[in-house]
């Protein structure tokens, strides 16, 4: 069941309905083409020598056996790249610094986990450069490593830099530690309401690092000119960024780097940044031949970013009738080999979901001997709302109200400051809740070892760059070119706002994905910001070429412009000349373009500001088995505000999609070590994701409270769904079980536990 | 390394390809024969994405070498519609927005015709654990379900 709650009555045509998706039969049929389904003559396969070790000291690399076999054309290291300054750039959020990046593409001083890049060759066949690999000597010295989070901030525990003085200190520490960041954010006066609050729930958690588990494991293709020009084909979340970071990467300049989109087989984040492409380029480089490579799955696993592991504390301060009055929580991420964990995020979405007047967030990004966190849908929020929603739980049934009162009773509401300083401007909130409520499911009765939990999240959601271009081919029908990937059905709600806005059939609407050198800059897919911010660019450039056509129809009509008007797909006289003339269809002038001034084209770029954030309530039932601790999950109702819903469908698979990640974050994955600090579950036997036979149906409440800065009123829909899911299952277990779950997974052995340390007491 | 000769059909056509001893039969599919619409997501048997049916029979073709389908029947998800008419499955999951990146798309859709071909009138339950073995991380299977349970009502009407 689906259910779409709507504020206000549609007068839309085109948005709102379900049509097919114009990318969607190449899918189905096999012929669409990912970043491993590209080559080209004279293509050489790539592959690449990892670490066997979580962290060593690489004395060198002899790479001159390897070399000398038949077949192999061009074989790397780190000495390939060029070294870079060591500074970060860019906002504190999502800052990079490429000394960092370099060394994590291939490393150069050290080996920083299992799995780490180290070498690479090319080779005509993928035989041959797998034989190739077992030939390049390293002589490592293997040094202490560390692999769990507060470990790695104990302060005897091994450094992975011998210089990293923790930033974020005043004063700054005079020893380095593994500790790169340190963060707080407060509002309030915690210490005094925390004095003042009646009742106080403190509780610890921990989480472990889980991967994206997208099905296309990192794949390209990528061809380098003798003069200096270079191409590549890959599969990511943003060709731009692919192009500025591979540029950068390479030392060479970003226009002579020219990337096409593949289609993408899943991202979730962990497709925003290169892994493969500058290692592709610079075989290509040195061999001269075009080069390609495709990850294993195991590469994935131990050498692309999972989301961090973590360990927390949240405290929060309630009054007896419900109010929340302070809250505190301290956030310790992984950041993985290099420091960039989504700490930050955490901190300032931790709370974000409630008026709470006192509040202080810590959190620290912390180094240790794991492949680099990425991104993952809403980046380190569902790892802190998972500790809060708890804690928030826990409050309420200290005080003895029902879950979604007492947060209804403390939702932030536009006016309510966050913890970062600017005040929420949005409405959205408190009609997720209320779905939920008044969901039927909500109170019906469960049975023996049966629980329900529900949970609240926040997410910023993401505007910015985006570029559009129209163009109105010369029977009318229209092709609209972005710069943004589609890795969800964005062609379809792209050119679904272009039908709406131009009048026209979405069936005379062709959209694409274009490359970096056909259209303006994009910025990543990420952040649910495509259909929110080159939906925005569609739609001005929409505008344009309406204008265009209306100077046209004026042209022809031998009227002032301004008495033209479009409606219905049509130019009409307006004003004086009501009625003077028959309308003018978008075809009908599209047939005059060479009479009226030419081509019919418009292209628009926007850096997108007026961003509404993404919302979402779930809750979810679930049946433990006290024998086994194994959890079903048995009924997942998810409300999320959508602003509104350009394709429900997709909306809807969103939310769903979200949720099966949320729960499998909750139940089943995690990234388990041996004592060498090895991964032991690099594959998908062992990392279970979900499968059909493990969830129910999830159902979706589709909330509409337009966004007013969005032409349709759309907010990003892609991540708030996944960050309730985590706590709203725990919240569910720990209800069945009748005790309190603190470290995902909630896998049997640790639900068994549970349920056999509550027997014993 | 000398390469196996190896003569099969697939999709209907012979095909003749040269393969090593250890290459398998999805590497052959994708790097000889240029059929990249069977999918590889681990290489372990582990996710479904490299789905094909050899005589009939469900597999995954990272499992099986290329030297083992000598004289065997092969069908890869080019060969599921019929020339320009879309399978009833295909056509479903376009209608209910089954997939959204659609890279698990051609191994589910492979696993799904299977089904039905040996149970037509499949409870949501059994479309669940017969789908089991091939993974999807983006729809949270919701609508893939619903779109086989339709095809499904669709083919026993036909």
């Amino acid at each position: 069941m689906s259910a779409t709650l709507k504020p206000e009555e549609k007068k839309l045509k085109v948005v709102g309905t379900r049509p097919i998706r114009p990318d969607g039969v190449p899918k189905v049929t096999g012929l669409a083409r990912y970043g491993a389904d590209y080559s080209l003559p004279g293509m050489l396969w790539g592959k690449i020598l990892r670490s066997p070790h979580p962290h060593a000291r690489i004395r060198s690399i002899d790479t001159s056996k390897a070399q000398a076999l038949p077949g192999v054309k061009a074989v790397m290291t780190s000495a390939d790249l060029p070294e870079h300054k060591f500074e970060y750039v860019g906002p504190e959020r999502v800052a990079v610094n490429f000394w960092h990046m370099t060394r994590n593409i291939m490393a150069r001083e050290k080996v920083l986990y299992e799995g780490h890049a180290v070498a690479a060759v090319a080779a005509i066949s993928r035989s041959i450069a797998d034989e190739a690999l077992r030939l390049i000597e390293v002589d490592y010295e293997v040094l202490p490593h560390v692999i769990d989070v507060e470990e790695a901030m104990r302060p005897d525990a091994p450094l992975l830099f011998e210089d990293m003085i923790t930033r974020g200190i005043e004063p700054a520490p005079d020893k380095p530690s593994n500790v790169s960041k340190r963060i707080e954010f407060k509002i309030g006066d915690p210490e005094a309401a925390f004095a003042a609050a009646d009742e106080i729930v403190e509780t610890s958690f921990k989480t472990a690092p889980v991967h994206q588990g997208y099905l296309e494991p990192q794949a390209c293709l990528a061809r380098f000119d003798p003069d200096g020009q270079a191409e590549v084909w890959a599969s990511s979340q943003g060709h731009f960024v692919i192009r500025a970071l591979t540029a950068r990467l390479l030392g060479m300049d970003i226009g002579n780097l020219r990337v096409y989109p593949a289609e993408i087989g899943g991202g979730f984040g962990g497709k925003n940044v290169p892994y493969v492409e500058p290692v592709a380029l610079a075989l290509s480089r040195k061999s001269g031949h075009p080069v390609k490579i495709v990850m294993t799955r195991e590469e994935v696993f131990k050498a692309c970013g999972p989301a961090p592991g973590s360990s927390m504390t949240v405290k929060i301060g309630v009054r007896k009738d419900g109010k929340i009055v302070v809250a505190e929580g301290v956030f310790k991420f992984q950041a993985g080999a290099v420091p960039g964990s989504p700490v930050m995020n955490a901190c300032m979405c931790a709370f974000a979901p409630y008026d709470i007047p006192n509040v202080r967030s810590v959190g620290y990004d912390v180094v240790c001997n794991r492949p680099k966190t990425a991104a993952y849908r809403a980046p380190g929020t569902p790892v802190s709302a998972y500790a809060v929603e708890s804690v928030v739980d826990m409050a309420a049934a200290r005080i003895g109200m029902d879950p979604l009162q007492f947060r209804l009773k403390n939702i932030a509401r536009p006016g309510t400051p966050t913890v970062w300083g600017p005040k929420h401007t949005h409405e959205g909130f408190t009609e997720t809740i209320q779905a939920l409520m008044k969901h039927p499911g909500y109170s019906a009765p469960l049975r023996k070892n049966q629980g329900r939990g529900v949970a609240s999240g926040y997410w910023f959601n993401n505007g910015g760059e985006s570029s559009a271009a129209v163009h109105v081919n010369e029977d009318g029908t229209v092709l609209v070119a972005t710069g943004s990937a589609d890795l969800s059905g964005t062609r379809a709600s792209l050119a679904m706002m272009a039908a709406e806005t131009l009048g026209i059939d979405y069936d005379k609407v062709r959209p694409i994905v274009a490359d970096t050198a056909s259209i303006g800059y994009g910025h990543l897919a990420a952040g649910s910001r495509t259909t929110f911010a080159t939906g925005i660019a569609v739609v001005e450039a929409c505008k344009k070429v309406i204008g265009n056509l209306r100077a046209r129809a004026a042209m022809i009509w031998e009227v002032n412009a301004e008495d033209v008007i479009w409606e219905d797909g049509c130019a009409r006289p307006a004003g004086g000349n009501k009625g003077r003339f028959e309308p003018l269809s978008l075809k009908a002038i599209a047939a005059k373009r060479s009479v009226t001034g030419g081509p019919i084209v418009a292209e628009v770029s926007v850096n997108a500001g007026g961003v509404a954030p993404g919302f979402a309530t779930e809750f979810c039932d679930v049946e433990v088995d006290p024998e086994t601790g194994q959890v079903k999950v048995l009924r997942f109702v998810a409300a999320q505000d959508v602003g509104r819903a350009i394709h429900p469908s997709y909306v809807e698979g969103q939310i769903q999609g979200g949720a099966a990640q949320g729960i499998g974050w909750a139940l089943n994955e995690e990234y388990i070590y041996d004592t060498a600090g090895r991964l032991t579950n690099a594959g998908f036997l062992d990392y279970r994701v979900p499968v059909a036979s493990d969830l129910p149906r999830i159902e979706t409440v589709l909330v509409e409270v337009p966004n007013p800065n969005h032409p349709f009123g759309v907010k990003g829909v892609g991540e708030a769904n996944i960050v309730p899911s985590l706590a709203a299952v725990s919240n569910a277990v720990s209800n069945a079980i009748g005790r309190r779950m603190t470290e995902l997974p909630m896998s049997p052995p640790k639900v068994l536990h549970a349920i056999d340390s509550g027997r014993a007491g | 390394m000398s390469k196996h000769h190896v003569t099969a059909t697939v999709n209907g056509d012979v095909v003749e390809f040269l393969c090593e001893t250890h290459r398998s039969l999805l590497d052959v599919l994708r790097d000889e024969l240029n059929l990249t619409g069977t999918k590889e997501g681990c290489g372990t048997g582990d996710c479904g994405a490299c789905s094909v049916t050899i005589d009939g029979r469900l597999t995954c073709s990272c499992l099986v070498l290329g030297v083992e389908v000598e004289g065997k029947a092969i069908e890869t998800i080019e060969g599921m519609a019929a020339g320009a008419v879309l399978h009833p499955l295909q056509r479903k999951f376009l209608e209910h927005a089954a997939l959204q990146c659609g890279i698990c798309t051609p191994g589910i859709l492979i696993a799904a015709r299977s089904l039905l071909e040996r149970n037509p009138d499949p409870t949501e339950e059994e479309v669940r654990y017969w789908l089991a073995g091939n993974l999807c991380r983006c729809t949270g299977y919701h609508k893939i379900v619903d779109a086989v349970l339709d095809a499904a009502r669709e083919m026993r009407r036909q």
